[in-house]
């Protein structure tokens, strides 16, 4: 409970500071709106920014979706065989090292204006975290204990099913949450490079038209809905994984 | 054409040949050997507990009878089984640290034993429940590993090492971990579980104290290299006493054995 109060007085006191700056008189009404226009184009354009921020939230599920399944996937299988994790690892840290912004026209160029390409950019920027979480994961398990599955006379799936991957799972939700958080960037990248509809084409459209307090209307719910998404894998981490709570209640 | 002479193999293991038997074993990692020489005999049922300064290889000798690992020359034979999968399948390791997974409850830790036979889990489940009542630990079968004492998921270790009915039992310090008056009780459950569930034990403890207060027969380890430098028979009936004068006379033989 403290926790939350303390942030909401620093969010507060963010939101006070952003309004007086905006106030002064020497900074430039297109460089910066002030929270209160915000607001006012919050609520005046609202329907318009809903139904881009239902496009946008469209891309940036489906996206996860993508990566999460074809992350568990990989890491499971580098993991299982040794020889395609030593091959796969470096091109998996290249994967991440690619400059998405540079990627994005060109996905946009291969499959068009739909949502492939954004489909493409949140997977690929969220598929990283995911696998590599994973699969620190599934070896963090002692060695101690993978001697006993072997002498309990266990197979090879049933150690990865019964201990590795439970013993795996907080990781994977770790790297689930840094995917939340960063997926909704990866699916205003893929609309900056080409779209007709959703939040991030809404901010670059309204940037052109000098229609600030918009622009700072749209980086407010792309940001809410980040910070929900990054819950949400929180909260299903609370749920799937009762053993692994830092704190016990009292 | 199938021999007369294989056709026991795939019966159950049998009661009459369920001893464990170490000839002229050597083990050794890089440089270091860690075994040599070493001859060991456990008869049927009985309990020997190898008592050995730390790093004299107790570990690795109860590794080589688990079939985890194998020995660089001499021959190791648990249950009649000379090959590590045999060996595996006649043994059951109980590791020192407990290791139990805090995902699941006590019942199901237990119980994993049997999945890793093939087991479906409700039914390894239903399968270990009797075992909790029998040895004390009826009321803990929900719970989870983190609200039990050491004491507690020490004898949850100790019955996923019982339930999968392997002739062989083989125990690294199970207690070494406990605080005193916990390791005190648990050396009596111990002796009491193993007078329900007779089994061929091999104990590995650094506590004299331990090994002749539970066991048939105490065998003392040499320093690295290890082997058995003196075998005691403790010929005392049970329960017990520490301060029985004859467990005193033993426990310090077993010592002056392991100072020479």
């Amino acid at each position: 409970m403290r926790r939350v109060l303390l942030t909401a007085a620093l969010l507060v006191a963010f939101v006070a500071a952003w309004q007086g700056v905006a106030s002064l008189g020497s900074v430039d009404d297109l460089t910066l709106a002030s929270p209160v226009e915000t607001f006012d184009a919050l609520r005046d354009d609202w329907s318009l920014l809903w139904d881009n921020a239902l496009v946008t939230l469209q891309e940036v599920l489906l996206g996860l979706a993508i990566s999460a399944g074809a992350g568990v996937l990989f890491a499971v299988a580098m993991h299982l065989f040794r020889p395609l994790r030593d091959a796969t690892y470096p091109l998996l840290v290249a994967s991440q090292a690619i400059p998405v912004v540079v990627l994005a026209p060109i996905f946009v160029l291969a499959f068009g204006y739909g949502i492939g390409p954004k489909l493409a950019i949140v997977a690929l920027i969220c598929f990283f975290p995911i696998t590599v979480n994973l699969l620190d994961g599934l070896r963090s398990v002692e060695p101690e204990l993978l001697k006993l599955m072997r002498s309990l006379g266990a197979s090879r799936l049933r150690t990865l099913g019964s201990v590795e991957l439970p013993a795996a799972l907080p990781y994977l939700f770790s790297g689930l949450k840094i995917a939340a958080a960063v997926s909704v960037i990866g699916a205003v990248f893929g609309e900056w490079a080409g779209a007709d509809e959703g939040l991030g084409r809404l901010v670059l459209l309204g940037n052109n038209q000098l229609q600030t307090p918009r622009v700072y209307a749209g980086i407010v719910i792309l940001t809410f809905m980040a910070v929900a998404l990054f819950a949400l894998a929180a909260l299903a981490e609370r749920v799937a994984c009762p053993w692994n709570r830092k704190e016990l209640p009292a | 054409m199938q021999t007369e002479a294989e056709a026991p193999a795939k019966e159950p293991l049998s009661y009459q040949d369920i001893g464990v038997a170490l000839r002229g074993v050597r083990r050794s990692f890089r440089e270091l050997t860690a075994l040599e020489g070493l001859d060991l005999d456990l008869r049927p049922r009985e309990l020997l507990a190898v008592v050995g300064p730390s790093g004299c290889g107790k570990s690795t000798l109860l590794e080589l009878v688990a079939g985890l690992q194998e020995p660089d020359a001499g021959t190791v034979t648990a249950a009649g089984a000379a090959d590590p999968a045999g060996r595996r399948a006649a043994c059951a390791y109980m590791p020192q640290r407990d290791l139990l997974l805090p995902w699941r409850d006590a019942l199901g830790n237990a119980a994993l034993a049997l999945e890793c036979q093939g087991v479906r889990r409700a039914e390894a489940r239903r399968r270990a429940e009797p075992l909790f009542e029998r040895f004390g630990l009826g009321r803990f079968e929900r719970t989870r590993p983190a609200e039990l004492s050491g004491g507690m998921r020490q004898r949850v270790a100790f019955l996923r090492t019982l339930l999968p009915g392997r002739p062989v039992l083989l125990l690294d310090e199970p207690f070494g971990a406990l605080d005193a008056i916990t390791r005190a009780s648990m050396q009596e459950w111990l002796a009491g579980a193993l007078v329900q569930e007779p089994r061929t034990t091999l104990l590995v403890t650094h506590d004299v104290e331990e090994a002749v207060f539970l066991a048939d027969r105490v065998g003392v380890m040499s320093p690295r290299p290890g082997r058995i430098v003196a075998t005691l028979d403790v010929d005392l009936p049970r329960p017990r006493r520490l301060t029985d004068p004859r467990v005193v006379e033993l426990r310090q033989a077993a010592l002056e054995a392991l100072g020479g």
